[in-house]
């Protein structure tokens, strides 16, 4: 006990004990750190345990133990102690585990001086996990049938949203990802491409696959029109008024009743259709011409084939134009604007087909949300599914087209799945609703994950110029693009 | 003429909620350069807070309107500021000096986080408060019948914001504290170096902010009468808003941005149509941002090579 404090007084305090661990760490040097003395770690534990339960105590009072409700002559207070200290009790628990037995062992790192090209040339674990995904992929609908027929319609239907999310997730990587610019209203693009295709369709009676590509140009317009104005904004400039023109389009969408039916939305919007033939009973439809059992999955197998086609075209694009001068002139803006300007880079012209191929594809994806559901309103539009979108794309790991797909999953699916778990209803008592809860969760596993990963899901990167031969690098090697 | 009076005034009394909402956003702004986007949210947990609060004295009995008053905007600042010093905590600490996007999406997850545990826990319906501070000034009686008032719930909500704001720039500019913030603003590594707690300082950034959007909350309470899970989100993209188009990192500018937004709004609303105001707001921001690429009255970036 002795030793220890005697080296513990000399230390230095403050920025000087700082410099001095920066010192050692770089002559290789593990940093000072005073060994923790086993009988002060249950005191330690116990009072950080303590102070995190009283935190909890003091910010959810007027949240557990008091709920107002609307009651007949104005509101009504309603005590209910018992959820407050049993979650107060909850934090406690917790806090003390986590002290004791996890952060025991801690030993703190310098910041600043840890290896961070992990570049891995063996085993190209992407490239194996991608195939066998897309493997996977194709082959969903059969799989499904044969080992999960109960609930075959069902997780159709979930693949088919977890689809949707990717390809918006490719077509944002684009703009965030691979050209740096941060949007905060992609969701725009999306509503401009389900409603050109839902407008198209319903005054005009055009069919799907006419109003695929109107929509997706619709979209791209879009882009145009409004990233020209802003694409000289820097950063978080360009964020806000992202988010305001997505905002601007919602609103509108929402009071021009003549044109879009205001908040009822559009009814009535078209299934797309095979060469002709409906997903529907009766004569000229798919299974009457191919003599098949009707049945309304075959319309879902087909949906997810159209949404699968769909973000595997995107998926096909971004990385084949990756390739391009226009791609590589993308990720040389998200490195370095100056260096590109100074290079001869006509950077407006390249931020816009960045902005106006996110968006084309997010029109895409609009028209196809607009044919699954029949119906939309602009409910649907809201600032949150870019936040979701975007979170995606960020927790899958910017510009990396396989985290895209891992965080689509991870979060839309997983947070399906909480819909099934009713098993919790026999701890939480019958009351307990599991739904209720999914954005809950959703918001605390968005920050667990970025906390826990802040370079996203997937860590490494390929670039896309090479000079000798092919390598993955560390994310930590690749600019997050400042916007500007 | 008297329409524009009332006008007016009805603006300055929404542009300084949203000034006072907006203080939160520069500030944090201003010192680790990151939207925080769960200040809405913030603002949304500081009127809840403040209801309770309310409800809860008029059980027990105590009625008396200021001392009511009082306790709730004690009570509402201090646990807001300590909900404002948790997210920062768990949310934003662990990712300093990580990458620029990594605490924008934990702000929205917790924004997304925040919303949800207020639905769970209070429920999704709307909690109206009838009016409790009524009657006001009538400044202007003219003859066609138009009546130019001004409420004492508006002057208290100007007086508030006026006093709160000098308080704040006296601190900013001359305490020991704001001289830390200042620093820290213009490089955090130089400020650690000279013996700043900078993760303290920050933590008290977060802290000031969450109390200043706790007062606008309550503030919202008492004048609109009707609250939900879902305010927090409105007002807080209306207030970065104002903080963008004063000038993001500018005390001054969030100020000057909030006034504007909440005059846009409420001259949009009472002369052209109410459906489209904030189509008005975030035009103009747009507009704004184009001609003055930093905002009213925030500094030009140097681009440096």
């Amino acid at each position: 006990m002795a030793e220890p404090t005697s080296a513990a007084a000399n230390r230095p305090e403050g920025a000087e004990r700082l410099s001095e661990d920066r010192r050692d760490a770089m002559r290789g040097e593990p940093p000072f750190v005073e060994a923790p003395s086993e009988d002060t770690r249950l005191v330690r534990s116990l009072k950080e345990a303590a102070i995190t339960a009283g935190l909890v105590a003091v910010l959810t009072i007027f949240f557990f133990a008091f709920r107002t409700d609307i009651a007949v002559g104005g509101l009504q207070l309603s005590l209910d102690p018992m959820l407050w200290i049993t979650w107060v009790a909850v934090a406690f628990a917790a806090r003390f585990a986590l002290s004791y037995f996890v952060f025991a062992g801690e030993r703190p790192t310098v910041a600043g001086w840890k290896k961070v090209a992990a570049s891995t040339r063996g085993w190209p674990v992407g490239k194996v996990f991608g195939v066998v995904l897309l493997l996977v992929a194709l082959t969903l609908p059969i799989l499904l049938s044969v080992f999960l027929p109960s609930q075959n319609r069902y997780l159709l239907d979930l693949a088919i949203l977890i689809l949707t999310y990717v390809m918006l997730g490719w077509g944002l990587n684009i703009v965030v990802g691979l050209a740096g610019l941060l949007d905060l209203g992609y969701v725009a693009f999306y509503a401009v491409g389900a409603y050109s295709f839902a407008l198209l369709a319903t005054n005009f009676d055009l069919g799907f696959w006419v109003c695929l590509p109107m929509a997706g140009l619709f979209a791209a317009m879009w882009g145009i029109v409004l990233g020209f104005p802003v694409l000289r904004l820097r950063g978080d400039y360009l964020a806000i008024v992202t988010l305001a023109f997505g905002e601007i389009i919602r609103i509108v969408l929402l009071n021009w009743y003549e044109f879009t039916g205001g908040p009822n939305g559009i009814l009535g919007i078209p299934k797309p259709t095979l060469f002709g033939l409906e997903f529907s009973r009766g004569e000229g439809s798919f299974s009457d011409f191919f003599g098949l059992e009707y049945s309304t999955i075959q319309r879902f197998v087909f949906l997810y084939y159209i949404i699968l086609a769909l973000a595997l075209l995107t998926n096909f694009v971004t990385m084949r134009m990756r390739k391009l001068p226009v791609g590589r002139a993308w990720e040389a803006l998200r490195e370095d604007e100056i260096a590109c300007r100074s290079l001869g880079i006509n950077t407006v012209n390249v931020k816009l087909t960045a902005f106006a191929t996110g968006a084309m594809f997010g029109g895409f994806a609009g028209s196809f949300f607009a044919t699954r559901q029949g119906f939309i309103s602009p409910e649907s539009f809201t600032f949150i599914e870019s936040a979701i979108i975007l979170a995606i794309v960020v927790l899958g790991g910017l510009g990396s087209q396989l985290g895209v797909v891992i965080a689509s999953v991870v979060m839309i699916g997983g947070i399906e799945l909480l819909r099934n778990l009713t098993g919790l209803q026999a701890i939480f008592g019958a009351g307990f609703d599991p739904t209720q809860y999914r954005m809950l969760i959703f918001g605390l596993a968005m920050v667990l994950i970025m906390v826990w990963k802040p370079r996203g899901l997937v860590s490494t990167r390929s670039p896309s110029a090479v000079y000798k031969e092919k390598k993955v690098i560390g994310a930590d090697l690749v600019a997050q693009g400042e916007g500007h | 003429m008297e329409y524009f009076l009332q006008q007016l005034i009805n603006g300055v009394t929404l542009g300084s909620i949203y000034g006072l909402i907006a203080i939160g956003y520069t500030m944090v702004y201003g010192i680790i350069g990151m939207i925080n986007f769960a200040h809405g949210e913030i603002f949304m947990i500081g009127s809840f807070i403040a209801l309770t609060v309310f409800l809860a004295l008029a059980a027990i009995g105590i009625t008396f309107l200021p001392l009511v008053l009082l306790l709730m905007v004690i009570v509402a600042m201090l646990c807001t500021a300590g909900w404002g010093w948790t997210i920062e905590r768990v949310a934003y600490r662990p990712l300093r000096g990580s990458f620029r996007l990594a605490p924008l999406i934990t702000a929205i997850g917790m924004s997304i986080f925040l919303q949800n545990f207020v639905q769970v826990t209070q429920g999704a319906r709307v909690k109206p408060l009838p009016p409790q501070i009524q009657g006001g000034i009538t400044l202007m009686d003219s003859p066609s019948g138009i009546v130019v008032q001004i409420s004492w719930m508006q002057i208290i909500i100007i007086a508030m914001t006026v006093a709160l704001m000098t308080a704040f720039s006296l601190v900013i500019s001359k305490t020991s504290l704001g001289r830390q913030q200042r620093a820290c603003e213009q490089d955090r590594k130089m400020a650690s170096l000279l013996g700043v707690n900078v993760d303290r300082t920050i933590s008290l950034t977060f802290v000031m902010g969450a109390a200043l959007a706790a007062v606008a909350g309550m503030m919202y309470l008492l004048y609109y009468g009707v609250i939900d899970f879902y305010i927090g989100f409105i007002a807080g993209v209306k207030a970065f808003t104002a903080a963008v188009l004063g000038g993001i990192g500018s005390l001054p500018g969030a100020m000057l941005g909030g006034l504007s937004i909440g005059l846009i709004e409420t001259f949009w609303s009472g002369y052209f149509s109410v459906e489209y105001k904030d189509v008005a707001a975030f035009s103009i921001l747009a507009i704004v941002l184009i001609f003055m690429p930093s905002g009213l009255l925030g500094r030009p970036e140097v681009e440096k090579v």
